[in-house]
């Protein structure tokens, strides 16, 4: 959780950069409460590397709470817009594809259409995966987001 | 009632209790300055340079513990504090920054004079604002000053666009701060200061690093108190030389690169290191996988980002160290350490770091000795960076606490003469010896106009052997003897120099006439620039090679001592 004032995702961005640590996803945007954003971000390191991640976040003046919910028992998601080349013939088959993975389709045009997925990041590989083939030609992911279940974890 | 930005931030700074600023005007904040003109209790130092407003800000709060203030105007003037701002983050340092900007409508269009400045310094500074609003300056500064000297102290930037300056508004100083995400942790978790002491009990060989975090807080008696009560060695890092007498009986010197050897080798043989305020920097720790490998540790700060940064804690406490201690000490029992603290001693006498060898030479280590025998050691001596920095640490006894500023974790050349002008502001009551290397002194000397304007009796120690010294070392050492770049042919006569500012000028170029310049230094009524003109390819030692550890440690050898030990330098 963090104060909603310009510059905080450059102070963030800016001290994971400098230290040396990976983000390899982060998501921002508005919380539940006014004037603060919730932030996910995933960075990869053993223990002692996020350990230090979160003592070097709080030292950021507007961060406000720092959750390690790795261990926690949290629901991910992520949103992807796929956009896959299609002809008249194989159309039908990708669409029963996008029914499979109860994803969507947003738009039609005569070479290419564009899919919808949410879900954890192994369900959008899979998806991306199996379109591959078709020929996908731009990505659109939005990172993960994860709330911890249950337990409210506001400030 | 109204009042203009830049009368708000007049009033602020006056509320906030500062009494002096450092900088240089400018376009942009122009507005701030002709304002500035009709508070005449906040006085304004004018510097030469902002790189001397910013470092003199931090000599200026290092040396009285309250918030360094300088100022600049937007673009260059704000570029040239940086490296003042970068060396107070790097030292915990309370300072803050005021720059002034372009106005809000030319903001991102490359007009004249801007930079961002905030994010420039970015990386180098605990906080920073960008004031749009004239309403928001006001809660901008509250906020900044309390930042900048509570938890671990640091560099607040404050960026004001010009015409933010001059918009008026209502001025209401808050009176409570809204920071949710800042809240320091003061006093020590009970449990793991129960844990401490456990460890402090079981101890046979115990020693203390004490860090600049005990100048910081003040801890200077809760360190004494624990020192005696268990008997524990005190071992000081370069930024907490002058936290510890250097008289007491316990005091086991400094570690590290060109720290004392046996200070490297207690740490070695202890089973026990209590850190406190300190952050196991590089320069301490050489190659962490061998540092102190026969101890637990306890680490005492107040950043808990730094607990384990650097080196594995068995119990972290994360606090002000001055209430720490008070915690501690109150359920500490007393202990002796008989045998440990005489082998602490033997390894003072077969490693005698401090020793400096017979000869006619102007040799550097002495003249810090004479330094401290005319001061009585109760000077504030304030140090370049480099070897004539290591000789003072090594060698300047201070008999009071906080009397040594050096720029430790930045390392920046030319901190001596802007640092020991804030340091003399500071603390007019004390005599404040600069020890300055030539070459650092060459790269802020300008700043000696504003010395003499102010009549600032600051006084000059240069370390002049013509070498960027420390750096010579290396290549000395390191680089196959191959001197490059680091030889100044062309320095000037720095007495002539001195006059040229109206400063008294004395050169000593003999052993014999060192003590007396000092003295009549020490007596002139007015700032003194001493040229010692040093016997060259002086090293400094000990030393132990970066990243290395005390196997790898050089001695200085001497004819009459029993060598057989490692790495002594013939």
């Amino acid at each position: 959780m963090v104060q909603d004032k310009p510059g905080v995702l450059n102070k963030l961005a800016g001290m994971v950069r400098r230290r040396g640590f990976n983000i390899s996803s982060l998501t921002v945007a508005h919380s539940e409460q006014n004037n603060y954003s919730r932030m996910t971000f995933v960075v990869e390191g053993d223990e002692a590397t996020i350990n230090q991640v979160i003592n070097q976040l709080y030292k950021i003046i507007e961060v406000v709470k720092v959750s390690d919910i790795t261990k926690e028992n949290v629901v991910i998601r992520e949103l992807a817009l796929i956009k896959v080349a299609t002809t008249p013939t194989n159309r039908p088959e990708i669409f029963q594809l996008v029914e499979v993975f109860r994803s969507n389709i947003l738009d039609v045009s005569s070479d290419s259409v564009i899919i919808e997925v949410t879900g954890d990041e192994n369900k959008v590989d899979s998806l991306l995966a199996i379109l591959e083939p078709f020929g996908i030609k731009e990505v659109m992911r939005t990172g993960r987001v994860g709330l911890i279940r249950g337990i409210s974890n506001s400030i | 009632m109204k009042l203009t930005g830049a009368q708000i931030v007049c009033e602020s700074l006056l509320l906030e209790g500062v009494d002096v600023v450092f900088g240089i005007p400018g376009g942009a904040i122009l507005p701030l300055y002709q304002t500035m003109s009709s508070y005449p209790d906040l006085k304004h130092i004018l510097t030469r340079h902002e790189e001397g407003a910013s470092m003199a800000a931090d000599g200026y709060a290092r040396s009285t513990g309250k918030v360094g203030v300088c100022m600049a105007t937007s673009g260059p003037g704000a570029t040239n504090l940086v490296t003042g701002i970068a060396t107070a983050q790097m030292d915990s340092v309370p300072m803050v920054a005021i720059t002034g900007q372009v106005g809000r409508a030319a903001l991102g269009k490359d007009a004249f004079q801007e930079t961002d400045i905030s994010g420039i310094t970015l990386p180098i500074t605990k906080h920073s604002y960008l004031v749009m609003k004239p309403e928001d300056i006001a809660p901008a500064i509250k906020e900044a000053f309390y930042i900048a000297n509570t938890g671990r102290p640091g560099p607040v930037l404050i960026d004001i666009p010009k015409d933010v300056f001059t918009e008026e508004t209502e001025f209401i100083y808050p009176e409570t701060l809204d920071l949710p995400g800042y809240k320091p942790v003061i006093d020590g978790d009970q449990f793991q200061v129960e844990k401490a002491n456990k460890l402090i009990a079981e101890a046979e060989r115990p020693v203390i690093l004490a860090g600049h975090g005990v100048i910081i807080s003040r801890a200077y008696n809760e360190l004494l108190e624990l020192a005696e009560k268990a008997q524990i060695p005190v071992i000081t890092t370069l930024l907490g030389r002058s936290s510890f007498p250097d008289a007491h009986i316990l005091f086991a010197g400094m570690p590290g690169m060109h720290g004392m050897a046996y200070a490297s080798l207690a740490i070695d043989e202890a089973d026990l290191v209590i850190g406190l305020g300190m952050r196991f920097d590089d320069r301490i720790t050489g190659n962490v996988d061998l540092f102190a490998p026969n101890a637990k540790i306890i680490h005492v700060d107040i950043d808990p980002a730094e607990i384990d940064k650097n080196v594995k804690t068995d119990v972290p406490i994360i606090g002000d160290l001055a209430r720490v201690l008070r915690q501690i000490n109150k359920i500490v029992k007393p202990k002796t350490h008989t045998k440990w603290l005489k082998r602490v001693e033997k390894l003072k006498i077969d490693h005698p770091s401090l020793r400096i060898r017979e000869t006619d030479k102007l040799l550097p280590q002495q003249v810090v000795r004479d330094l401290c025998e005319i001061t009585d050691g109760k000077s504030i001596v304030v140090t370049g960076v480099g070897q004539h920095q290591m000789w003072a640490a090594q060698h300047y006894a201070a008999k009071e606490p906080n009397l040594f500023l050096t720029s430790g974790g930045l390392g920046s050349m030319g901190y001596e003469v802007p640092a020991a002008l804030g340091a003399q502001i500071g603390r007019p009551d004390k005599v404040v010896w600069s020890v300055a290397g030539d070459g650092g002194f060459q790269m802020t000397m300008s700043e000696l106009a504003t010395i003499v304007e102010n009549n600032l009796p600051v006084k000059f120690a240069i370390f002049n052997n013509g070498y960027l010294g420390m750096v010579h070392q290396w290549q000395d050492i390191f680089y196959g003897k191959d001197y490059y770049a680091t030889s100044y042919t062309g320095n000037p006569d720095f007495v002539k120099l001195a006059e040229a500012f109206g400063i008294l000028g004395i050169r000593v170029t003999e052993k014999g006439q060192s003590l007396d310049a000092i003295r009549q230094a020490m007596d002139h009524d007015g700032p003194v620039v001493v040229d010692f003109v040093l016997a060259k390819e002086e090293n400094v030692y000990p030393m132990i090679p970066a990243g290395q550890s005390t196997a790898d440690l050089m001695e200085e050898k001497f004819d009459d001592m029993e060598v057989s030990k490692r790495g002594y330098i013939s």
